[in-house]
């Protein structure tokens, strides 16, 4: 058991003091940090500009009267925008917004009906689609308003007609999400998913590499004369999930305490959307569970790849079906995400390779009738029980195989090496 | 603490990489194991170290199978470098002394003794891609010793050195024989393992072809060596009956002859032809047996 003990301290303390390990931290933590305070970054870009950064219109008006009303309507809508009435000419309103004096100057006419409408021109459309449409709304505005004075409709009656509808949601199931809840979930749910995906293809990476460092370095074989493979390979896999967990602890702690730095610009921003207020305790718990379940069964898949490849170069090649695995359940908990309810969804998530992430959906999302977590749990747990035995198999022939070819039917020539015949 | 190969075959599918070797190798012995690439060698040593099951035989230390549960009290150097290239030299033998039972102080002592015995102790601090291909062989070499091993397995241990480096470790190699240690050792240069050897064994094929003590082997070859050197046109010696093979020196000759009794022969022939400086009668080397038996070419 010492020996298991001194790799797993190897194989951490030589991952932590490397630098490729330390520059990914350091550029995850300053991401997460920047993310965290994306509210005061943005804020202090727009003091750059100029805090009050109020655009002017000028108008022309050749109706006589509806200046004033536009002008009541636009200020309720959009008070970054102001309007100027302009008394000249139309060429000299032109002169005037090629000097920058204004971001552009609207002509406002009355159709045949009697209704009114304008023309709009400035400097560069691109820029002005936002101003354009507050002016057509509050053209609109203006011109309801003038039909229902016509039609002798009074100003209330007006405003009830355009009142929104207010439609209330209510699950009759007693236990199901409101949408409310259904949307935190959602945002701590894809957080997860998006962990439990980077921490696979990451870390399963790193042991494949490792392993086939050591075998093409041929350390390999003086390790396995010093202790059994299998010893070997589960005491690496726990110094990685060390180290994971090590890079995860110090994301999550840079994180939440600039969160909790920031909470009070982040009310309503990031901070609700991933839901972090007030997610149900068994819902974390699901997610450590299943994640770490995750890794072992991925770890054990890498390690099992790794150990067939002769040269460092062959890795990629070897482990891209593990990868295609994991991005498949990527896509699947995707789609999952809006339509948690879906058949193939409910279905994959007792796939072992997909449970973790895909049962995380589910369990996220829905109120998952506990019997069905533990089956595919068990089942992934089965799973992971029978990776474990032959993985161990493929990885003490597989490190003592040398060979020019490189692919996944390497694994029966090592199961065979292994085997005592 | 006698290691015992009894009827050991390994066979890999159809192909039998080892077949029916049975060897003895007792305490303070060093035991040499010669044969071509693919005689089954690693094989071997792979079978002794636990690391490949064999297919039939048994293979007993000290009258028990090998377990890693005696890790610690065995070494091994692969033929082929196996050190982690971007790793210090001190942390990555203090890690493999570790892995073979060893605590930390333990193996930084051993590890700054063998450093300093041969006279390396710069490279402590340094990654082992740093080194020379030969330097690397002896921080190999330390690796396989550090632990105090007492069946040592050696798997071209020479190769890449300098002959002032090869001496270091011949005298290394000696120095654990002499406190006890078993080692088997393996090698293209008949000359490291004729000076090592007191018993050795060539493989050929799987199958060991000769095997037992060097001079009883030398004895049961019967076949002897003749140099002479002349002033005269020796050439005609390789016509005299029994004489095997022949080869042309400067000054005279060098022949292969079936047995002793051959040489009088040509003493008889050369005698009255004029003016002899050399007429020597010498032992087999290990090369001549090697190539006789194996029927292949090594330097």
């Amino acid at each position: 058991m010492s020996k298991f003990w001194t790799i797993l301290g190897f194989t951490y303390t030589s991952h932590l003091k490397s630098k490729s390990f330390i520059i990914t931290t350091l550029i995850t933590l300053v991401l997460i940090f920047g993310l965290a305070n994306f509210q005061n970054i943005l804020d202090w870009f727009d003091d750059g500009e100029g805090a009050n950064h109020t655009e002017t219109i000028a108008v022309i008006d050749d109706t006589d009267q509806t200046y004033s009303k536009l002008e009541t309507s636009l200020t309720n809508m959009d008070e970054n925008i102001e309007v100027t009435e302009f008394a000249g000419t139309e060429e000299e309103a032109k002169e005037a917004v090629k000097d920058d004096e204004f971001l552009g100057y609207a002509q406002l006419t009355l159709n045949d009906q009697g209704l009114p409408a304008a023309h709009f021109y400035a400097m560069s459309i691109a820029e002005t689609n936002h101003v354009v449409d507050v002016l057509q709304q509050s053209l609109s505005q203006v011109k309801t308003e003038m039909i229902t004075q016509q039609a002798g409709i009074d100003q209330a009656t007006v405003q009830q007609i355009f009142a929104p509808v207010s439609i209330e949601t209510e699950s009759l199931q007693a236990e199901a999400r409101s949408t409310e809840e259904l949307n935190q979930a959602r945002g701590l749910v894809y957080f997860m998913i998006f962990l439990i995906y980077f921490a696979v293809l990451m870390y399963g990476n790193m042991i494949a590499s490792e392993v086939a460092v050591e075998k093409s370095s041929r350390v390999m074989e003086i390790i396995v004369s010093s202790v059994s493979p299998i010893t070997q390979m589960f005491a690496k896999i726990a110094g990685i999930a060390l180290l994971g967990l090590t890079q995860f602890g110090l994301i999550i702690l840079i994180g939440y305490a600039s969160l909790k730095t920031n909470q009070s610009e982040l009310v309503g921003g990031i901070f609700e959307y991933l839901g972090l207020g007030e997610t149900p305790v068994s819902t974390i718990v699901y997610a450590v569970v299943f994640f770490l379940l995750g890794y072992l069964l991925y770890a054990m898949l890498a390690a099992m790849l790794g150990s067939l490849v002769s040269r460092t170069e062959e890795v990629n090649q070897m482990i891209t079906p593990m990868t295609l695995l994991i991005i498949a359940a990527f896509m699947i908990a995707m789609y999952g995400l809006n339509d948690p309810t879906a058949s193939f969804v409910t279905i994959t998530s007792y796939i072992p390779f997909f449970t973790p992430i895909i049962m995380f959906v589910r369990v996220g999302m829905l109120n998952t009738p506990f019997w069905e977590i533990a089956l595919s749990m068990g089942i992934l747990i089965l799973t992971i029980f029978i990776l474990a035995n032959i993985a161990a198999k493929v990885y003490k022939g597989g490190v003592l195989m040398y060979g020019a070819s490189t692919s996944i039917k390497d694994i029966r020539k090592a199961l065979q090496l292994s085997k005592k015949e | 603490m006698t290691l015992v190969l009894k009827g050991v075959t390994k066979k890999f599918g159809s192909f039998t990489a080892v077949d029916q070797l049975s060897l003895e190798i007792p305490e303070s012995q060093i035991f040499g194991f010669l044969g071509a690439n693919g005689a089954g060698k690693t094989t071997t040593f792979r079978m002794i170290l636990g690391l490949l099951q064999q297919t039939d035989g048994s293979i007993k230390w000290d009258e028990e199978p090998i377990h890693y549960n005696k890790s610690h009290l065995i070494g091994y150097l692969p033929e082929e470098r196996g050190l982690y290239p971007k790793q210090k030299v001190e942390n990555q033998l203090v890690y493999l002394g570790r892995l073979r039972g060893m605590d930390k102080s333990e193996a930084l002592e051993q590890l700054d003794y063998w450093l300093e015995r041969f006279k390396v102790p710069e490279y402590k601090g340094k990654k082992v891609e740093e080194l020379s291909k030969g330097n690397q062989q002896k921080i190999q070499f330390i690796s396989a010793v550090i632990h105090k091993p007492k069946l040592l397995i050696l798997d071209e241990p020479f190769s890449g050195l300098d002959p002032v480096n090869v001496e270091m470790l011949k005298k290394a190699v000696f120095d654990l024989k002499e406190q006890g240690t078993s080692i088997v050792f393996s090698s293209h240069r008949m000359e490291h393992v004729e000076e090592l050897c007191e018993h050795l064994c060539i493989m050929h094929k799987g199958s060991p072809v000769v095997h037992g003590g060097l001079r009883q082997i030398k004895r049961d070859f019967g076949k002897k060596n003749v140099r002479v050197r002349a002033d005269f046109d020796v050439s005609f010696i390789q016509d005299i009956s029994g004489v095997l093979r022949y080869r042309s020196l400067p000054e005279g000759c060098e022949v292969q002859v079936e047995n002793e009794g051959i040489s009088q022969y040509i003493f008889e022939a050369i005698q009255d032809k004029g003016f002899v400086r050399t007429f020597d009668i010498e032992e087999p080397s290990l090369n001549d047996i090697f190539i006789e038996k194996v029927g292949a070419s090594y330097e």
